[in-house]
């Protein structure tokens, strides 16, 4: 069942196209009916999970390796598995309105169904490497919707951005799992989750951090990586909605908080997690406060509560885990919602600059409404979810001894800033006087209003009854990171304390800093362009610099010249092959004792001596091809006397078909004549005598060693009675080895290709090199 | 490229469906005798390739209906295809699966996912060989 959840969304992204050749414009909304119906299946886990049980559920997957599928759905998981299914479901529908009339919306579908499907793979897998595979699925279908508009060389570059960044920190994240799963024994989550302990007192303990960190900071968006995320909003909106803000980009988090309970609480992983967290959240919201195009503050605010989520799950404890699962909903919801408000609001003035934007409620009174319960809940305010999860984030940095007062600090800091964040945001486009725009504006169609609407609505029920969220999930998510259970109610009114009295300081601040922003933004983006040496920069330096590297070691070992790669190839065999061989035989490879020879063989052998040296030598090409026929046909007859019929036949007909191509490309080629140097025929000649000779010596080297006697006779007896075929070479070929022929023939159809493209495109000029 | 030598031309008529026979022969019989679809592709190409030579590309093209490079892609499609059916039945992945009849007059028949494969090896032989060549030759003009 579970099996069938996470992959209906693959099935149904296949099937998607044809759905929308019959269905055209209403297709969004028929196929948000999976999302719907899995966000249904999922919430009736809730009551079982909110009791605090664990469920893992098993599929047999290669049952003769003893490998096994299996889910984990415990708070934390469930947590994201709901909110995966409920925002995909809007943002489905969303992207029918928005996208609607575009050529690629099919396309769109297939992806975004695709992508919903790894995100909840990797969030309910409970073994590391299925979690790895999906994450990685994850990181290739964001790169395809980043660079959605592909035609756009822009959204080219930022696509690739993203996957280099993503799938560099993923390389590192399968080396850390893989070394997880030696120590623990077992790649099963349920059974690492367990065994803490031997991880923490491990002597490999910190490079497995560091290299699942990286992964987790690079999809995470965390600094010094977090340049791309805003970048990845050259996608259509729905796809930042979806992936860059409320799902995609918290996989790191997610993973950050399912591995707590294993590697958490040690002082490297508060100081790494507070650090980079704390940075992160400043950063964000600093970007965030200086940009001007709507998306762009949106995505570095996403980059703010990320840093905040790394920063609580680092700090550890009960509270801290509370607060960062509360903040993680509250955050999807409204972010979200402002995501579509901000697609809504591009799509009908046509502009993302919020410059140029104002008065828009008078023209979209609902998206203003919806732009406003969702803002409010951003900046924190009451009666909304955010400001519940604002609190007890406050609570929760207040309760921390030691250092938590700088991190308090930094806290209330960033928090004035969203304030005047989402003060622009909301307040820019809808209010004061209507300016002119790209379009003329008018209210946005009921496909993109119905999942901001209910997400916003959302945001504000969680907001007055807090309980309803807070006592059963999110108290299960809690627990699944803290690792114990964790009993903290959530409530919207705690009296007047610390945190309460931070909040309305913020307020004010936030205000403050709302009404001097044009000011201020010119004095931030000031004289000293800061982005010359930020990381972004050190990445294209990287790239170019790599790219240099790919063309220079281009010019120099594929020339085009087919004497020097032959010439390469060979010399590096001799080389590798042969020091190999000496050092470890000596002389010990020549044959001792008498040869078993028979003189017919030395015959043919001698016949093929001859024609090889006729090849080379001879000043006619036909007789050349001719000669070279004779070495094959040979060769040939050597199998069939060593009875290998099948391999004769094949050898026989490969040469014929090779003769043929030889003499059909004769006809282009020009008459033989003296082109090389005598220094440099000698030098042909020393290295094909060494290659020749270095292959004998391999030969005799073989004759010594005994292969494993019983693979060929078990072929050669179960050939017929399992096979039911009596040509053993044939029964191997199709049967046994099926999987190693498809392999082949596979290879086989990419050289055709490669052969024909070579033919064919070769007189037009090349056009992909800019 | 047509060479217009008349010997060649009556030679290649006869020897296309004879040759053509041969390859269906050699790929029936390849699970019990030397044979098997690799070199029964080789066989049918070398068959086209005689009369390409003689009558030039264009009738090779009419012949085979099918463009080489889509033969190509549905040799793969074929043998990938001939291991799904042992997946439903609850074997591994390419585990062969053989139906024997019994027919009137012509005797026992077996037929079998790894016979599919073969034809899908043999499709793909020859259309990787079509394709070089027929581009090869119709380069030259």
């Amino acid at each position: 069942m579970m099996l069938t959840a996470v992959l209906s969304g693959f099935v149904l992204a296949a099937l998607a196209p044809w759905l929308f050749r019959g269905l055209g414009a209403r297709t969004g909304w028929v196929l948000a009916l999976l999302p719907a119906a899995l966000l249904a299946w999922f919430a009736s886990f809730v009551p079982s999970v909110a009791g605090g049980e664990v469920h893992v559920l098993q599929h047999a997957w290669v049952p003769s390796l003893g490998l096994q599928l299996s889910f984990l759905v415990d708070g934390l998981s469930l947590l994201f598995a709901l909110l995966i299914s409920l925002i995909g479901t809007f943002i489905v529908i969303y992207g029918g309105g928005y996208l609607a009339g575009h050529r690629d919306l099919p396309r769109f579908y297939v992806l975004i169904l695709s992508f919903m499907a790894s995100m909840l793979g990797l969030v309910l897998s409970n073994n590391l490497i299925t979690l790895f595979v999906f994450w990685e699925l994850t990181s290739i279908t964001s790169y395809l919707l980043i660079g959605f508009n592909h035609e756009d060389k822009e959204a080219r570059r930022c696509a690739l951005q993203g996957l280099l960044v993503t799938v560099t920190g993923g390389l590192a994240l399968l080396v850390g799992l893989v070394m997880m799963g030696l120590i623990a024994g077992s790649f099963e989550l349920s059974e690492i989750l367990a065994s803490g302990e031997l991880f923490r007192d491990h002597a490999l303990y910190m490079p497995i951090l560091l290299l699942v960190l990286a992964g987790a900071f690079t999809k995470s968006a965390q600094v010094p990586f977090h340049f791309w995320l805003p970048n990845a909003m050259a996608a259509p909106t729905p796809v930042s909605a979806y992936l860059h803000s409320a799902t995609m980009v918290k996989a790191g988090v997610y993973l950050m908080a399912r591995l707590n309970p294993t590697m958490g609480g040690t002082e490297a992983w508060f100081l790494i997690l507070g650090l980079v967290g704390a940075l992160t959240m400043l950063t964000g919201v600093w970007m965030a406060y200086r940009s001007t195009g709507i998306k762009r503050v949106l995505a570095y605010s996403t980059v703010m509560a990320l840093g905040t989520l790394t920063m609580l799950i680092g700090m550890g404890g009960e509270k801290a885990a509370m607060a960062a699962v509360t903040f993680l909903l509250a955050h999807a919801l409204y972010k979200g919602a402002l995501f579509m408000v901000a697609g809504a609001i591009d799509h009908e003035t046509g502009t993302k600059d919020l410059e140029q934007l104002g008065g828009l409620r008078r023209k979209m009174p609902v998206t203003a409404v919806v732009a406003v319960v969702a803002g409010l809940s951003l900046a924190g305010l009451p009666p909304l979810f955010g400001f519940v999860a604002k609190e007890l984030l406050l609570e929760a940095v207040l309760a921390r001894p030691g250092p938590g007062w700088i991190l308090a600090g930094l806290v209330v800091l960033s928090s004035m800033l969203v304030v005047a964040v989402a003060a622009i945001v909301v307040l820019k486009p809808f209010f004061g006087a209507l300016r002119e725009t790209p379009r003329h504006p008018h209210e946005a169609p009921p496909s993109m209003l119905l999942g901001p609407a209910i997400l916003a609505s959302l945001g504000l029920g969680f907001g007055l009854l807090p309980w309803l969220a807070g006592q059963g999930l999110l108290a299960a998510a809690a627990s699944a990171v803290y690792g114990h259970p964790v009993n903290i109610s959530l409530s919207l009114w705690h009296g007047v304390n610390l945190p309460l009295i931070l909040s309305a300081l913020i307020l004010i601040a936030g205000i403050l800093l709302y009404f001097k922003w044009p000011r201020l933004r010119d004095w931030f983006n000031g004289p000293v362009a800061l982005d010359q040496y930020g990381p972004e920069a050190l990445y294209y330096r990287f790239t170019g610099a790599l790219s240099n590297f790919a063309g220079w070691q281009t010019r120099v070992l594929q020339n085009g010249y087919m004497r020097n790669y032959l010439l390469t190839i060979l010399l590096t065999t001799v080389a590798v092959v042969g020091y190999t061989l000496f050092s470890r035989l000596g002389w010990g490879w020549l044959p001792s004792g008498e040869l078993d020879v028979r003189f017919y063989e030395l015959v043919v052998a001698g016949g093929i001596i001859v024609a090889a040296v006729g090849a080379a030598v001879m000043r006619s090409k036909l007789a050349a091809v001719a000669a070279m026929g004779v070495v094959g046909f040979a060769v040939a007859l050597i199998y069939v006397l060593f009875s290998a019929p099948d391999l004769g036949i094949t050898q026989v007909l490969v040469e014929t078909l090779t003769v043929i191509l030889l003499v059909l490309a004769l006809f282009k080629l020009p008459n033989f004549s003296r082109l090389s140097s005598r220094m440099s025929r000698l030098r042909d000649v020393t290295v094909g005598v060494a290659f020749g000779g270095l292959m004998a010596a391999l030969m005799f080297s073989t004759l010594g060693v005994q292969f494993e006697p019983s693979i060929s006779a078990w072929f050669l007896e179960s050939a017929y009675t399992e096979a039911q075929g009596r040509n053993v070479v044939n029964v191997i070929l199709v049967d046994f080895r099926a999987l190693d022929t498809l392999g082949e023939i596979y290879v086989l159809a990419l050289a055709a290709i490669g052969v024909y493209a070579m033919m064919k495109f070769r007189s037009q000029p090349a056009e992909g090199r800019s | 490229m047509s060479s217009y030598s008349l010997i060649l031309r009556t030679a290649a008529r006869f020897l296309l469906p004879l040759l053509l026979m041969f390859s269906v022969f050699l790929l029936l019989r390849g699970h019990d005798l030397p044979g098997g679809g690799f070199i029964a592709g080789l066989v049918a190409s070398c068959a086209f390739v005689v009369y390409l030579f003689a009558f030039d590309v264009a009738p090779v093209r009419r012949m085979l209906r099918l463009d080489p490079r889509s033969m190509v892609g549905v040799g793969l499609l074929l043998a990938a295809l001939s291991g799904v059916p042992a997946v439903f039945m609850g074997d591994a992945f390419f585990t062969g699966l053989w139906l024997e009849l019994e027919l009137p007059r012509v005797g026992e028949i077996k037929l079998s996912t790894p016979l599919v494969f073969d034809i899908g090896v043999y499709l793909v032989v020859l259309g990787s060989v079509m394709a070089i060549v027929m581009a090869l030759a119709e380069g030259e003009e």
